[in-house]
């Protein structure tokens, strides 16, 4: 067969390409399933830093996920959303989308990515709900208007309160199924209502990773969690995990000391751009959202959006798109340091920021302006 | 005659019900009903114009990429800005990454399970190193009873034709591609901040940092996704295509074809110079491009749950819900029907390859008749009008795209050596104005259609790829295309109709676009019903 295709494809392309490919095939697939384990176990101490774990947790996060049998079954729902999560999902680097699949979890349900179609996907997602102990998360919000959102002719609402009363877990993925995202925004023009609202009749919890998209490495956390110590991590009052979401994006942001010294960019394709200024007059939400944005990057640790040069447009927040919206028109109530004084509006801030972020930034602008004012540069 | 619902229909984005009638082991009639209804028309309303490319990002978690350039450029064209050189050029970079993680996602992950047979590779007999390894895995897995996604597919199909060495094969490069989407993705991050939704393509240029550091690691990623596509997915599509070649005689359907084009060229904008040309190609005419505009299109809700009314360019375009009941002598889709001069349209790769085939793009050109003669065709671009054209369509332009990412990058290295780093042209929003930007997302034609007024959205529209390919019947009863494309679809077991699969999947739908599946009717769904 191999001789055949050596023959196609010189046809096309030239041979010396043809000469690298098969050699590079195999290379390919040793690279796959030749696991470092060097490789490995700085994936397990990595994932215990982000877990808020000692470094003594990384060979109990190795022996949780190689040892894990059977591993641990997943039923995913895409319900009213565009699916980015589970796209996020598969562009998980380390551990990768295949070794998750494969190796970590058994995905029993998951329209994108399963073989089975029709009958057999609905007999595939019985099966699982009847053997239970599996760990539910939902990717979508759910409509309440009649015939706006159903399943195999199940309305989408319904399937949740059948499907989660059986899982050890619910775990709400993205902005859609935490607080119902942008095509909850308004008008809400399907009605959505998110996990929490639909599960709360039920007496069920559950843990919501907002984010549009979530990062898969929050689910492999919370996953982790589980198989570590059987139980979901501490969540705060609106069920986030607080390993992921207790500080604000400007907490951690690599460009909060232009912040502090003033330094902004006050237009795109600016000098000021270049230099990498804070971009907070640009619209950044970041002050306003929780999350781990800055610490855990994006795509394989290949950038993340204020690094790349983007402001925060707030999506890990639980209140978004409306209370971020206009994305690009400047967070209202957040005291400005820098040359020429402080200005003075905590009072505003508490209005705009949830309670615990107006604190943080209250007694940051509180601090800068004792500093300034014993240089002698403030009000 | 049988009548078979398969919902839903997995391995695409979103969801999708499709009501078939089968006679005499053929598909003798077919409705496509997508349905979940969002509304993204309504929310966008009232909002500040620049909000709107980040939120059309959301219409679709596999192409927002696509959306977001869309939408920038309308909102360009409102806005009376031109971008400049540099942004163009990392717009097609950006752009591309989104065309290199969908392909090799759709061929492996969406697609090719329809063809490759899982179970089957567990009796090949090798002895690469590699491969027994995979093997080894595969059989753990299947031990363990947990066959996860693999669980309950129509394994064993007698129309699985691949010998289990190859079905191996595949097997282990559906693992790779796994990792190859996400490089590809992990590259537009590296000016994008992330994918999915990128976030440094405001209409104006782009806002992204751009140094040489930033140029390696680029094309550090580019370079392995390209060897993967050069020693991997084109050689992949090649061996199995000899398997499959009846499939090169099924699921042509209504054969008109419609890109806008995509991959601006940087100097002219010219859109019938982009690396994939503007134009439309109607197969009754010949296979010659014609010239298209956003003025020939009209949008026909009347068998879509949208209150009645004239079909209209979607600049006039209202979306008015109005959900009534599935019912395929009615109304039975959330889908609009959009027509081009009245005629439904086939959008994706294989118009796209096409257009640029008949316009005379040399890389094409040569692209496709390579592939024809390397599969005995030679000669033969009609045989593309087929499920086996679209899967080979898809592979060449994955190719084609990776190769000119390259030729791009080094240009906008050459740029800032030259001391051009302009990336941004500053603007002011209009009070009134109204916009339109047209582009490709990978599943095909994308348009969106602005109107501001007061300086916020007055109104929004889109046309979306999987619209035009998933829509209803028109008011004269005409077919959409892949309701078009399912008839005489050979079917040799109703209970498990993968070959109805092939031919749905062939179009790549993505349901994410406006819609979701719905069936009021629950005794209806998962049963055959004989009429």
């Amino acid at each position: 067969m191999s001789g055949g295709l050596a023959v196609s494809v010189c046809y096309i392309f030239d041979t010396s390409i043809f000469e690298r490919t098969w050699n590079m095939r195999g290379g390919f697939i040793r690279g796959l399933f030749d696991i470092d384990r060097r490789d490995f176990l700085k994936f397990c101490s990595a994932t215990a830093a982000m877990m808020g774990l000692s470094e003594a947790y990384a060979p109990k996060i190795a022996e949780a996920v190689t040892t894990a049998a059977p591993r641990t079954p997943v039923v995913w729902l895409t319900l009213s959303c565009d699916s980015g999560c589970t796209e996020m999902f598969i562009k998980a680097k380390r551990p990768s989308a295949a070794e998750l699949i494969l190796d970590v979890l058994s995905v029993e349900f998951n329209d994108t990515i399963m073989a089975a179609a029709g009958e057999q996907a609905e007999e595939n997602l019985k099966n699982a709900v009847d053997k239970g102990g599996f760990i539910l998360v939902i990717e979508g919000a759910m409509p309440t208007k009649p015939g706006y959102g159903t399943i195999a002719g199940k309305d989408m609402l319904d399937i949740v309160k059948e499907v989660a009363p059986k899982a050890l877990a619910v775990v709400a993925i993205g902005s859609c199924a935490t607080n119902t995202g942008i095509p909850g925004a308004a008008p809400n023009p399907s009605g959505l209502i998110s996990v929490t609202d639909a599960l709360k009749p039920l007496g069920i919890a559950n843990v919501n990773l907002p984010g549009c998209p979530a990062d898969p490495k929050l689910l492999v956390g919370v996953v982790l969690n589980y198989l570590l110590f059987k139980k979901l991590p501490d969540l705060d009052e609106l069920g986030r995990p607080k390993m992921f979401y207790a500080k604000t994006i400007h907490e951690q942001c690599e460009r909060r000391s232009h912040f502090e010294a003033g330094r902004f960019v006050e237009a795109f394709g600016t000098p000021e751009m270049e230099k990498g200024y804070c971009l907070y007059k640009m619209g950044c939400k970041g002050p306003q959202t929780h999350g781990p944005c800055p610490t855990i990057r994006y795509n394989d640790n290949a950038s993340w959006c204020i690094l790349a040069g983007a402001p925060c447009i707030g999506c890990l927040d639980m209140k978004w798109p409306d209370a971020q919206s206009p994305f690009y028109g400047r967070l209202a109530g957040v005291s400005i340091p820098g040359f020429g004084g402080v200005q003075s509006t905590a009072d505003k801030v508490g209005k705009v920021l949830g309670a615990a972020t107006a604190i943080g930034i209250g007694a940051h602008a509180a601090a800068t302006a004792a500093k300034g004012g014993k240089k002698g540069g403030g009000e | 005659m049988a009548r078979l619902v398969i919902d839903p229909i997995t391995r695409i984005e979103g969801h999708l019900k499709l009501d078939v009638e089968i006679e005499g082991g053929k598909v003798k009639d077919a409705w496509t009903s997508g349905t979940l209804f969002r509304g993204f028309e309504l929310i966008l309303k009232g909002r500040d114009p620049r909000d709107a490319w980040q939120i059309t990002q959301r219409v679709c978690g596999v192409c927002p990429t696509s959306h977001a350039h869309t939408s920038t450029m309308g909102l360009e064209d409102s806005f009376k800005v031109t971008p400049p050189e540099n942004a163009v050029i990392l717009r097609n970079l950006i752009e591309g990454c989104q065309f290199l993680h969908s392909h090799i996602l759709w061929f492996y992950h969406l697609n090719a399970l329809d063809y490759v047979d899982v179970v089957s590779a567990l009796s090949a007999k090798t002895t690469d190193p590699a491969l027994v390894a995979v093997q080894g895995k595969l059989k753990t897995f299947v031990d363990s009873g947990q066959l996860g996604p693999f669980a309950n597919a129509y394994w064993g199909h007698p129309a699985y034709k691949l010998p289990p060495e190859v079905n191996l094969l595949a097997v282990s490069h559906y693992l790779q591609a796994l990792e190859m989407q996400a490089e590809a993705a992990a590259a537009s991050a590296v000016w994008g901040g992330r994918m999915p939704m990128t976030m440094t393509s405001p209409p104006g240029g782009v806002n992204c940092m751009v140094d040489l550091d930033l140029i390696a690691q680029f094309l550090f990623r580019l370079k392995k996704v390209q060897a993967f596509i050069d020693n991997v997915m084109v050689p992949d599509t090649l061996a199995i295509a000899p398997f499959y070649l009846d499939w090169a005689g099924i699921g042509k359907g209504h054969a008109n074809f419609l890109s806008w084009g995509v991959f601006t060229d940087p100097k002219s904008r010219d859109p019938y110079k982009s690396l994939l040309p503007r134009g439309a190609v109607y197969a009754s005419e010949g296979l010659t491009a014609q010239k298209v505009g956003p003025e020939m299109v009209t949008e026909d809700t009347t068998r879509g749950w949208y209150k009645d009314g004239p079909a209209v360019n979607p600049a006039q375009g209202v979306t008015d819900p109005e959900y009534t009941s599935y019912d395929t002598n009615a109304k039975y889709t959330w889908a609009k029907s959009p027509r081009l001069n009245g005629k439904p349209m086939e959008v994706g790769a294989l118009a796209r390859m096409l257009v640029a085939y008949t316009s005379g793009q040399p890389t094409a050109q040569s692209l496709i008749n390579g592939t024809l003669t390397a599969l005995g065709v030679g000669g033969k671009p009609e045989v593309l009008l087929s499920v086996l054209g679209r899967i080979a369509a898809r592979t060449l332009e994955a190719k084609m795209v990776a190769d000119e990412m390259i030729g791009w990058t080094t240009a906008l290295a050459a740029n800032l050596g030259a001391g051009n780093s302009k990336l941004f042209e500053q603007y002011e929003i209009p009070d009134k104005s109204s916009g339109i930007g047209l582009w490709e997302a990978p599943r095909g034609a994308l348009g969106h259609w602005n109107e501001i007024d007061g300086h916020v959205l007055k109104n929004y529209q889109m046309v979306v790829p999987t619209t035009w390919n998933v829509c209803p019947r028109d008011e004269k009863g005409v077919r959409g295309p892949i309701e078009e494309a399912l008839i005489g679809t050979p079917v040799h077991d109703a209970k498990q109709p993968l070959e109805i699969l092939r031919v749905v999947h062939s179009f790549d739908p993505c349901l994410a676009c406006t819609v979701h599946v719905i069936d009021p009717d629950t005794n209806e769904v998962r049963k055959f019903r004989v009429s």
